[in-house]
């Protein structure tokens, strides 16, 4: 009816796979020895954790499986008793150290995880309402985030965490530890998303897109999840990352500080502690594999982080 | 008048609170502040025609767009849009006005989900007012036909805005508000993000729409000669008041208000015609502090004690012309040099 | 001296993107004549304001130039390091930008401001310098001058501060300005002000001025040249006059055909079909060939370069419809 005016002969979307490679994000990875090495690292360890139970030579917290003649055996060594050979050695018990920080990775990694993934849905949601809201609910929100944050993490984290285990009847507090943990380390975390979110709902709800769909009569909910929400999630995406390096720190600090899981379930954190009482009697091993991983994937993961920030901030490229 | 308009504004103001936060007010020991941005103004819109907003920033043009549309709501005055005011309706009525005011906005960047494919835009009012069942084909199909309505391609669909340059980006909003099937716009600067040549495709492709679809339009703008070209009428807003309301070719023939010949006379001659430019006197004051009386005394060579006295109001001044002006009104203005 | 100040010689500028190389500018040639105002026109991307920044020397990194040569005074300015093109900026050329409210310190009195530029590039004194300042905002019209030159930009209104900015550019005394979009973020009224603001200082001082807009009226009522740009090479060059009344190239008829009249009813404007290409994807021959009219064979095989058209002085077109000696 007007004038024909198409956009070329274009063919149909190329594949998600070509899209990705062909991305400014991919170009900038590849381009990136340091990142590239980092989320190789990263996948290793993270891969390795999750299929400890087929990886490791050892199941390591199985008390049958243990020979405590294979005890305090060094990294690469033939232990004279039994022959046995253990990559990173043994701890005093006997267990495999390497075993022992593939299990362990799995629940720092398990913990690590679902915290972030607590804490984003938590401060994404009260962003986005505080945000779009505006107003005393805005008040509100924010200014619980600002008390939070004049607290240090961990101690926010080791509150909840003594709160929690006098909320929590003893028979079950091994049972629990773990959520207690993933809800004190997520409810240490939350004002960080909500803050990011929450500016740039501000700035998102005033576009003329978002008052296009208040026109079509809208909900206020599927506006902020269907048309705001897709376009603040960047920011959350780096935040997220960083965080999930913070969270594996925390949740180690903490079990290395005994409040963290119990023993029967050690975390990186934990095997650790664990380790350094041997620490200064020569079994170096014990503790320093354990932290080296920990550093690694800390590391890997912060690295990761601050290359997705500077990728994805338009000024820097 | 044989047929009550379409759309009918009557004395509708809007104040916006723009005073500092309440503590630096205690300490600071100032008063609320209000901006009027909207003063006492009215107007009406015969179904099929276009009634064109001017104005300069600040003369609260594109808020008396968003109070027709409903995206904010008045601080007096009322829009009756067919009869019906859309801030009482409730439930299916609501929804019903809702559907018929659309809106077209100015930066045709900001007013896409970056997020959204094209088809998905589109289908948003579709789904949204339940206008094709509940069949993805019917909808697929409507939105192929839009696109091809505002001459694009029916397979942009799966293509993102980024795709695609502000005016096809400016095709695919108008896409959207035709697919609510409305019968009212409210046009908010549509083409004064794009270039002329683009511009030119814009206007006509709303030319068009407007005589195959019967439409109405509200056409805001800041731009004279656009304004000639798309409107029926024209209103001239001066610190948010209606100062002069004229069909098109008379506003230009023999404009009344003063502030309406200065702004003809400030438009530069891109036809090289010849006609000089009488020189701009002033700037537009403070809206927070307005000058009183005619809020266009201090830069209007006519005004005498009267006019930094008493508010004008609009009185007609031959047939449907209408300004508010004292020495209009007291008939000692010279005759104005008509630009055509 | 001669009449012509700056030339353009060749201009090509590149932005190197990771698998292919982008012509933003493609083989730019025109002169800016002692006290001309000259008008670039042209669409967003068609590389007007890139031209002006690649005269003085700001192009943003990964462009660059080419291959070309930029005269100023017959002296090459292209290749100079960056501490010589320092000088010559603001000295000899001086800019001013689209958005007056980003162009001045908001931390710093207009005072303040225009003395350093001053003293950067004329041996005053620090109270000689103040005089001077006081005399550039007289210049520009700027109403009680010596007392408002100790303000901050806040407390001017954009009109005023787009004054300021051109004061600004006026301290080094330069012999060229480029001004892009000096008007485009201000109300129809106040743009009036500042063309004649700039029209007043060409005459006054015998500047040139490069006129960067999208905005016909600005150029039709302060330009004694214009040139139109369309997918970073030039289309037409010639009197404002002449480019406005009697438009050669087929894009710049359409394109003076698509502004809305302010004299006379036009049922529908003329449209130039489809849009500018991407820099990615210009066509083989003439740029504009997919959306003209008149286009022939030879549009399609060879690049027309700028041809001087008979009986139209000072008037040159790239367009194979004015090539007279294949049609003689």
């Amino acid at each position: 009816m007007t004038t024909e005016q198409t956009t070329g002969d274009q063919p149909l979307r190329p594949s998600l796979w070509r899209r990705i490679v062909d991305s400014d994000l991919f170009y900038s990875f590849i381009r990136s020895p340091v990142v590239v090495v980092s989320a190789v690292l990263t996948l290793i360890i993270v891969l390795a954790a999750a299929f400890a139970p087929w990886i490791a030579p050892h199941t390591p917290f199985n008390p049958a499986s243990l020979n405590l003649m294979n005890g305090f055996t060094p990294p690469f060594s033939v232990n004279e008793f039994t022959g046995d050979v253990f990559i990173f050695g043994t701890d005093s018990q006997g267990r495999d150290v390497f075993s022992a920080i593939l299990y362990g990775a799995r629940v720092s990694l398990l913990v690590g995880f679902s915290a972030v993934a607590f804490a984003m849905i938590l401060g994404v949601g009260l962003g986005l309402l505080a945000g779009y809201k505006g107003g005393w609910v805005d008040s509100l929100i924010m200014r619980v985030a600002d008390v939070q944050l004049s607290f240090p993490a961990i101690l926010v984290a080791l509150m909840i965490f003594g709160v929690m285990r006098g909320v929590i009847p003893p028979q079950q507090q091994d049972q629990l530890a773990i959520y207690v943990l993933i809800l004190a380390i997520g409810l240490s975390d939350w004002v960080q998303y909500a803050r990011t979110v929450r500016s740039s709902t501000m700035s998102e709800k005033n576009k003329e897109y978002v008052q296009a769909a208040r026109l079509f009569s809208i909900p206020a909910p599927a506006i902020l999840f269907k048309h705001i929400l897709p376009n603040v999630t960047g920011p959350i995406l780096v935040i997220a990352t960083i965080g999930l390096a913070l969270a594996i720190i925390l949740e180690s600090t903490l079990s290395f500080l005994g409040v963290g899981v119990p023993a029967t379930q050690p975390s990186l954190g934990t095997l650790i502690r664990i380790g350094q009482d041997y620490l200064f009697s020569g079994e170096w091993w014990i503790t320093i594999f354990p932290g080296m991983t920990l550093l690694i994937l800390a590391l890997s993961v912060n690295l990761v982080g601050d290359w997705l920030r500077d990728a994805l901030n338009p000024k820097l490229r | 008048m044989s047929e009550s308009p379409l759309l009918q504004v009557s004395n509708l103001s809007r104040e916006f609170d723009v005073s500092k936060p309440l503590l630096n007010r205690l300490i600071e020991r100032l008063p609320q502040q209000h901006l009027r941005a909207v003063d006492n103004v009215s107007f009406a819109i015969p179904k099929g025609e276009t009634f064109a907003l001017v104005g300069e920033s600040g003369s609260g043009k594109s808020t008396i767009a968003k109070l027709v549309v409903d995206l904010i709501r008045p601080t007096s005055g009322r829009i009756l849009f067919d009869g019906k005011a859309l801030p009482e309706a409730r439930g299916k009525e609501f929804i019903t006005l809702r559907r018929r005011v659309q809106m077209i906005f100015q930066d045709p960047f900001a007013s896409l989900n970056p997020r959204w494919r094209v088809g998905d835009i589109i289908a948003e009012p579709i789904h949204a007012f339940g206008l094709a069942g509940q069949m993805e084909t019917t909808v697929t199909k409507r939105v192929e036909e839009l696109l091809d309505i505002v001459g694009l391609a029916g397979r942009d669909r799966h293509k993102f805005p980024h795709e695609f340059s502000g005016g096809q980006r400016q095709r695919i909003a108008i896409a959207r508000a035709l697919s609510a099937k409305p019968d009212f716009l409210v046009c908010d600067e549509p083409t004064s993000a794009l270039d002329v040549s683009v511009q030119a495709q814009i206007l006509n492709l709303m030319q068009d729409l407007q005589d195959e679809l019967g439409l109405t339009y509200l056409f805001i703008s800041h731009d004279m000669s656009v304004v000639r070209h798309m409107a029926d009428r024209i209103g001239v807003l001066y610190l948010g008041a209606l100062v002069e309301n004229a069909p098109a070719h008379e506003l230009f023939r023999n404009p009344s208000h003063p502030y309406t010949r200065m702004l003809l006379d400030a438009i530069p001659d891109h036809e090289m015609t010849g006609r000089v430019r009488k020189p701009v006197k002033g700037e537009i004051p403070n809206p927070i502090n307005p000058p009183t009386g005619c809020t266009f005394h201090p830069r209007c060579e006519f005004a005498n004690d009267r006019c930094k006295a008493e508010v004008p109001t609009l009185i007609a001044t031959t047939g449907e012309h209408f300004a508010s002006c004292f020495a209009v009104e007291e008939d000692r203005l010279p005759k104005a040099a008509a630009i055509a | 001296m001669s009449d012509v100040l700056l030339s353009i010689r060749d201009l090509v500028v590149e932005f190197p993107k990771r698998d292919k190389v982008l012509t933003a500018l493609d083989h730019i040639n025109f002169d800016v004549r002692r006290g001309e105002i000259l008008g670039m026109v042209g669409e967003s991307g068609a590389g007007k304001s890139l031209t002006g920044a690649a005269i003085i020397g700001l192009l943003e990194p990964p462009g660059h130039i080419a291959q070309g040569e930029i005269l100023l005074d017959g002296q090459r300015i292209d290749n100079l390091p960056y501490h010589k093109m320092r000088r010559i900026r603001g000295k000899k050329i001086a800019m001013i930008f689209q958005d007056p409210l980003t162009s001045l310190n908001p931390i710093l009195t207009i005072a303040e401001q225009l003395i350093e530029t001053i003293r950067t590039h004329l041996p005053l004194s620090e109270k000689e310098a103040r005089e001077r300042a006081v005399q550039l905002l007289e210049e520009v019209g700027i109403p009680a001058a010596r007392r408002r030159v100790d303000d901050y930009p806040h407390h001017f209104s954009g009109g005023m501060r787009q004054r300021v900015v051109i004061a600004l550019a006026l301290a080094g005394e330069p012999d060229l300005i480029i001004a892009d979009e000096p008007t485009t973020a201000l109300d129809v009224s106040v743009q009036a002000q500042i063309i004649d603001v700039l029209k007043k200082l060409c005459r006054d001082r015998g500047a040139s001025v490069i006129l960067v807009t999208h905005d016909m009226g600005v150029i039709a009522e302060a330009a004694d040249r214009v040139a139109v740009m369309y997918a970073g090479r030039l289309a037409e060059i010639g009197t404002v006059r002449q480019v406005v009344l009697d438009p050669h190239h087929p894009y710049t008829v359409g394109l003076m055909g698509s502004i809305p009249s302010l004299t006379h009813d036009i049922d529908r404007l003329t449209q130039i079909p489809g849009s500018m290409p991407r820099l990615d994807n210009i066509p083989k021959g003439c740029a504009f060939n997919p959306r003209c009219e008149r286009a022939f064979d030879r549009c399609y095989q060879e690049r027309p370069d700028l041809i001087a058209v008979e009986g139209s002085e000072d008037s040159q077109v790239a367009c194979w419809l004015f090539d007279q000696e294949a049609s003689a």
